[in-house]
């Protein structure tokens, strides 16, 4: 007997198999375009920065950074649609399928789309010869992380507000200013002191660190832990307030 | 020690006056009540559905009938009182109720970027089907919902009547016991209404037990053997759409209309029950004809006579004093 979180997996995977096409292209194409023309144009006049090419260092910035983008992206218009539009997490609701198959299935859709484009986009990287380290098998697994840290809160938003226009603010307040501020382009100790402490409180910038530690082979910032820690604690936390959100608008 | 006595005769019993597990009905509410903040939907109802019927809910919008559906339906939780489904408890036994359940929502809630096959297969999957179960159901409940030819159209351009076959499709993909109906075809042109009609009957013969709501008398009418007209969150009337007729109506109603505004209550008195409504004035009466003989005999000229068999309108009007269509 299939276990309803693989039937919700199942689901969203075939309704991608009808949409796949129109997301290759901010997915894939759009950060591998990225890499090359800052990578390549910038870094001409940047020359190094931590005893590496331009592009080599912002090469697992820009990873992290797509992985963070799909992960936000995924999570916004599709969930509230789910219960506004479309309706299906009521169609689910009435089948014994309970809240958390519905977030655990959710989120597994999200993390293979993120995984799909991030092993792409490290494919190209190779190419480049960006990739400095065998740790660099690991960066899949940080991409992972950033992706549960990212989707997870932002599904749980998704499924509290009542109008898309929440959206705006999200990505203007929330995801842009995380991607600026994440040392995803420049180290984060050329931030002035008082700054600093939004990049720490950025999902991202711990994936960032993450994924350059992994594909330079240097040790992160702060202890491996501590990042994989801070993660976590978004993760964990996006999850219980998810399925908090689930719960409440399917509930009457 | 007392207590350990009186715990243990507690369970016995509970073992020796359990219901029996064929007789037991399939849903039992006693005292049931659902409030939102300060707004008391559903205000005490008692109600048994035995397996195999065609329970109906009647009433106008806003009486009661879908909160009391979606607490049947395992997805809203009771305030206070009793409910049994399946003999289980929703609260504490939700997913194992609904995986017994087909629930026909009031929205349709299908996959619009699915396939009319896909919608099937997906919702077979909640289930916890295998692919080829969920096929091989598909394709019967394609049949069933006459849409072979449709099965790999999307989902969205289908007409309403489409739409609400497949719904009603998918309901019945886990072959359950009880089938939960909201509204089924509101909103549906006559056409799509007889088809979807004849559908649910076959159903019915098949031997499934059906619980519906509705706001049509006609829908009621056809479907249902027993139902219960819900009015402000409160059960007024059960019984056969028959037998709530005779009791609270006529064989026959005469619809009488007049080309002046006068009250003509006073020269019908006698005839029958005399009901006037803003445009018309309906006479309750044995026999039709001769309730119209006696108008003409008093010299009333109305402008039209209808004269028609009653229904669960009047009914309705009769219990509550309004009309159930606006």
């Amino acid at each position: 007997m299939v276990r309803p979180v693989v039937a919700v997996l199942e689901r969203h995977l075939l309704l991608y198999r009808r949409l796949w096409r129109a997301s290759v292209f901010s997915a894939v194409v759009l950060p591998v375009l990225f890499l090359v023309s800052i990578g390549v144009g910038v870094g001409r006049h940047v020359g190094e920065v931590g005893g590496v090419g331009y592009l080599a260092w912002i090469a697992p910035g820009v990873m992290a950074s797509t992985a963070f983008q799909v992960a936000v992206g995924e999570s916004t218009y599709t969930v509230l649609g789910g219960f506004k539009w479309g309706r299906g997490y009521h169609a689910m609701r009435a089948a014994p399928v309970e809240v958390r198959d519905m977030v655990a299935g959710w989120l597994l859709y999200v993390l293979f789309r993120v995984e799909v484009a991030v092993v792409v986009f490290l494919g190209v990287t190779g190419a480049f010869g960006a990739l400095r380290s065998p740790w660099a098998v690991a960066a899949p697994v940080v991409a992972a992380l950033v992706a549960l840290a990212a989707a997870a809160p932002v599904t749980a938003f998704a499924a509290s507000i009542d109008h898309d226009s929440y959206f705006a603010l999200l990505f203007r307040f929330v995801m842009i200013p995380s991607t600026l501020f994440a040392g995803v382009f420049f180290p984060v100790e050329q931030l002035p002191q008082v700054v600093r402490p939004l990049a720490y409180a950025s999902p991202l910038w711990h994936g960032v660190e993450l994924s350059r530690a992994a594909t330079l082979g240097v040790a992160p910032p702060w202890p491996v832990w501590a990042h994989v820690g801070c993660l976590l604690v978004f993760f964990v936390a996006g999850v219980v307030w998810a399925v908090a959100a689930f719960g409440k608008r399917l509930q009457d | 020690m007392a207590v350990a006595v009186a715990v243990v005769r507690g369970s016995v019993v509970g073992l020796c006056y359990g219901p029996g597990v064929s007789e037991q009905p399939l849903v039992r509410a006693r005292g049931l009540v659902k409030r939102f903040g300060d707004f008391v939907a559903v205000d005490g109802i008692d109600l048994e559905v035995a397996r195999g019927e065609a329970f109906g809910f009647l009433g106008p919008n806003g009486a009661g009938k879908s909160s009391t559906m979606r607490m049947i339906g395992c997805v809203s939780m009771p305030t206070s009182g009793e409910l049994r489904v399946l003999g289980m408890d929703p609260v504490r036994e939700g997913p194992r109720i609904r995986a017994r359940l087909g629930v026909c929502p009031q929205l349709d809630n299908l996959d619009p970027d699915l396939n009319v096959r896909e919608n099937l297969t997906t919702y077979a999957r909640y289930f916890g089907l295998s692919r080829a179960r969920a096929r091989a159901r598909a394709e019967e409940l394609l049949e069933f919902a006459q849409l072979q030819d449709r099965a790999a159209s999307r989902v969205e351009p289908l007409s309403g009547g489409m739409k609400r076959r497949l719904t009603i499709a998918r309901a019945m993909v886990n072959e359950p016991d009880l089938v939960l109906l909201d509204e089924p075809t509101t909103g549906l042109d006559p056409q799509a209404r007889h088809l979807l009609w004849e559908r649910l009957f076959r159903l019915k013969q098949g031997g499934t037990t059906l619980v519906l709501t509705t706001h049509y008398m006609d829908e009621a009418e056809q479907l249902c053997d027993r139902l219960v007209v819900m009015d402000g969150g409160r059960i007024v009337a059960e019984g056969s759409p028959r037998s709530l007729i005779e009791t609270y109506s006529t064989p026959e109603v005469v619809e009488l209309r007049f080309a002046d505004e006068a009250d003509h209550s006073g020269k019908l008195a006698g005839i029958g029950r005399v009901d006037p409504l803003p445009d018309r004035v309906l006479l309750y009466a044995d026999d039709g004809d001769a309730a119209v003989a006696e108008v003409h005999r008093r010299g009333l000229a109305p402008s039209s006579v209808l004269v028609r068999r009653s229904s669960l309108e009047d009914v309705f009007l009769q219990l509550t004093g309004r009309t159930l269509v606006d």
